[in-house]
């Protein structure tokens, strides 16, 4: 793990790379990690996430700024740009059941091929999927996610590179941490090694490539 | 009494005690209001908590603690907060007692179609399609018409949010459960009569001898 500043670590993305972005509406975003990436105009980007939050808000300011050439997620109903976006053809969506996106993430991350779920089963969802049954109930084949970065935030981080998170801003972090080629993680809190019980830690310092620095 | 109440307040008499039931956004985040007195019920947020409370007081909100529709929520004594991933192992895995949603329409089988509206509304499916499949028990909280339309029909023409029918669809006008995958009328609501319920409904309604009135 190293720690960089956050205009160093950013400068690590390239146009066109596919990023896993964590956040619920915003909540649990890396928020100066967007606000970066829209500072060093970034292009032509694939973003993994499970919103595009609201416009000026997390992921939505990506969307503004025409940084992103495909997302996908499981809702963006409640940004009127990507749906603008998304029917003029300047974007590509791909819409995934949220418990079915995380879990393709999670086989990312996990070493799994892909997952079966009953999610979806006679849905548009099923569109083009195979369908396999075992024990006498339809599935479908959800392919694992991975990307080339994940962008996670957490509450605290400690300067290994240990991470934990805080009430609802937990919810895609963790599982994205282990699904991309290079982990960037943001912290609020930077704390010394040990503050952070062992049994506290959500996603352990080995899975994070960089920390960025508080600014 | 308005129609959001009036189906908020009969949803709730469906909670008992210790269940783990999640709420939609609109008319099902009301039921919270109507828990009946004496039982405590578990609220899932599939962002990632259970023990949802109310929204707090003015000024008391905190940033990293919202509802699944990113409003700031306060969290009960009891709670806890978790990953994506195991919300919805909650969820597809039936350890979620009962969930309550939205709809656009419910056909007479039971089908559900509450996610897009191909060409005018595309906002994607969230955590509805997991939820219609995956709940123990799924809850219906719709208003009976839309622009003079009944939105209980015979056969839904929106996309399905899940092939697996509802177990009950409550509106401003009646409570229609689905056994036998046949919607039957159980009970309408206080001064509204059989005969208006069926003249409001595309949908064909098998009608027991006796309906009561739901007991509000």
């Amino acid at each position: 793990m190293r720690t960089l500043s956050l205009a160093d670590a950013v400068a690590l993305i390239p146009d066109g790379a596919s990023l896993m972005i964590g956040g619920f509406m915003g909540v649990g975003t890396p928020e100066r990690v967007i606000d970066e990436l829209v500072r060093q105009g970034k292009r032509g980007l694939t973003v993994i996430a499970n919103d595009t939050a609201l416009p000026g808000v997390g992921i939505g300011k990506l969307i503004t700024a025409d940084l992103v050439s495909k997302v996908i997620a499981s809702h963006i109903g409640l940004n009127p740009e990507t749906q603008k976006k998304m029917i003029a053809g300047q974007m590509q969506v791909e819409l995934v059941p949220q418990g079915t996106l995380i879990e393709r993430i999670r086989a990312g991350g996990f070493g799994l091929g892909g997952i079966l779920t009953a999610t979806g089963v006679g849905t548009l969802v099923a569109e083009g999927k195979q369908k396999v049954a075992v024990a006498g109930n339809d599935y479908l084949v959800e392919p694992a996610l991975r990307a080339d970065f994940a962008l996670v935030n957490a509450f605290l981080a400690d300067y290994l590179g240990n991470l934990s998170y805080a009430l609802t801003a937990r919810n895609f972090n963790p599982v994205m941490a282990m699904a991309a080629d290079t982990v960037i993680a943001e912290a609020d809190n930077i704390v010394p090694v040990g503050l952070i019980s062992p049994d506290h830690v959500v996603t352990p310092a080995p899975i994070v490539d960089y920390l960025i620095a508080q600014g | 009494m308005d129609a959001q109440t009036i189906i908020a307040k009969r949803i709730a008499l469906e909670l008992r005690d210790s269940m783990l039931v999640n709420l939609g956004i609109g008319i099902p985040t009301q039921v919270a209001n109507y828990v009946p007195a004496g039982i405590r019920v578990f609220f899932q947020s599939e962002n990632g908590l259970i023990g949802t409370g109310a929204p707090p007081a003015e000024g008391m909100q905190h940033r990293l603690l919202t509802d699944a529709g990113g409003r700031p929520v306060t969290a009960l004594p009891g709670a806890s907060t978790f990953d994506s991933a195991t919300s919805f192992g909650l969820i597809r895995g039936g350890h979620v007692d009962m969930t309550v949603l939205g709809g656009l329409q419910v056909d007479q089988s039971g089908h559900l179609a509450n996610w897009m509206i191909p060409g005018k509304m595309v906002p994607g499916m969230g955590g509805a399609m997991d939820l219609a499949s995956g709940a123990r028990r799924v809850v219906i909280a719709m208003q009976h018409s839309a622009k003079g339309k009944s939105k209980v029909v015979k056969a839904c023409s929106l996309p399905l949010t899940s092939v697996r029918p509802i177990d009950l669809l409550v509106t401003e006008m009646a409570v229609i459960a689905f056994p036998g995958g046949r919607a039957t009328l159980l009970e309408t609501a206080p001064g509204v009569s059989v005969e208006q319920v069926l003249a409001a409904t595309e949908a064909e309604l098998e009608v027991p001898q006796h309906v009561p009135p739901m007991s509000l």
